[in-house]
């Protein structure tokens, strides 16, 4: 750190001091910045996780009716019947500001609003585990769709972290330290050159004096 | 105006179609990336993915994960939870903190 050369001089002095208040002060920023995130990361993240074990289990359940489906179907059936989806999903994103991070909202249109009429068939040749499955399907898309928000802002904020963390510990340990030793180091350096002006001066003037008086021939002249 | 895709195994998402997601059934990994790699040039905000599928295509989908748009999530597909999706969860917390303190034990 100190073995950096730095120039012992009063502009280079202030230029260090004025740069420790402005780091110390990012410091203090991103340090708050940092912990914020953290907060707000940490709820969101608790919500991802129960959606998440929603989900899955939505979707679990789901797939259960699908396969029972297909077992008392005929594939050709099954495909036809899927074939031409009646239920369609738009989604409008907005960007929303979380301490400078952005993330996105997502809010959905669906074709039909009539929940209950998704289904995509006529129900002469299909099962009745059909109508379940897709019944299942539709009733956890919207928690679907919350997930997707919710675990997006949660890669994006753990990104933005990760980069606060990383500054704020590069300002504490390393940049505000090696001003401060910088510092120190210019202002020892000046001191030490004033005390050596000092000393010259005061040798100069004895010897100064000496060749004006001649103090000494008359100190041991008698 | 955006819409929301699934990619998988044809089995797994199928059902999907019903309730108005586009269905994009893929066979293998390198069709799948390409499939991919499509979908969110596209107009799609939100793609699901198998988890299967996920975890042979975890290069391709780290590109997009500091990119706001497309949101790319894993589900479950028909063979059964692979606990992938929570290991992602995990990892942004990893990622964040340092050290995994939601899941502790699991």
């Amino acid at each position: 750190m100190a073995n950096t050369q730095v120039n012992p001089t009063r502009m280079e002095l202030t230029r260090l001091k004025k740069k420790l208040a402005t780091a110390t002060r990012g410091h203090k920023l991103l340090k708050d910045k940092r912990d914020e995130l953290m907060r707000r990361f940490l709820d969101m993240v608790r919500e991802n996780k129960a959606l998440r074990e929603k989900v899955e289990a939505g979707i679990h359940a789901a797939n259960k009716n699908f396969v029972l489906a297909r077992s008392v179907m005929t594939d050709e059936i099954l495909n036809v019947s899927l074939m031409a989806p009646r239920q369609e999903v738009y989604l409008d994103t907005n960007i929303k500001n979380v301490m400078s991070v952005e993330i996105p909202e997502f809010e959905y249109k669906t074709k039909t609003p009539d929940e209950n009429d998704i289904y995509p068939y006529g129900y002469a040749f299909t099962s009745s585990d059909l109508d379940d499955a897709v019944k299942s399907l539709a009733d956890i898309l919207p928690d679907m769709l919350k997930l997707a928000e919710v675990e997006k802002s949660c890669q994006l904020m753990a990104a933005e972290i990760e980069k606060t963390r990383r500054r704020v510990n590069a300002l504490e340990h390393v940049m505000i330290p090696d001003m401060q030793q910088k510092i120190k180091y210019i202002v020892m350096k000046l001191d030490e050159n004033e005390r050596s002006t000092q000393i010259r001066l005061m040798k100069v003037k004895d010897m100064m004096l000496e060749a004006a008086h001649h103090y000494s021939e008359k100190l041991y002249g008698e | 105006m955006y819409k929301v895709a699934v990619l998988g195994d044809r089995d797994s998402i199928y059902g999907f179609a019903a309730i108005g997601i586009e269905t994009f059934p893929v066979e293998n990994a390198a069709e799948a990336s390409k499939q991919l790699k499509d979908l969110a040039d596209g107009q799609y905000a939100v793609i699901y993915i198998t988890e299967s599928l996920q975890a042979e295509l975890e290069a391709e989908i780290d590109n997009y994960t500091t990119s706001q748009l497309p949101a790319i999530i894993p589900i479950p597909g028909v063979s059964g939870n692979t606990g992938k999706g929570m290991r992602n969860v995990k990892k942004s917390v990893e990622r964040a903190v340092g050290s995994d303190i939601i899941f502790n034990n699991e």
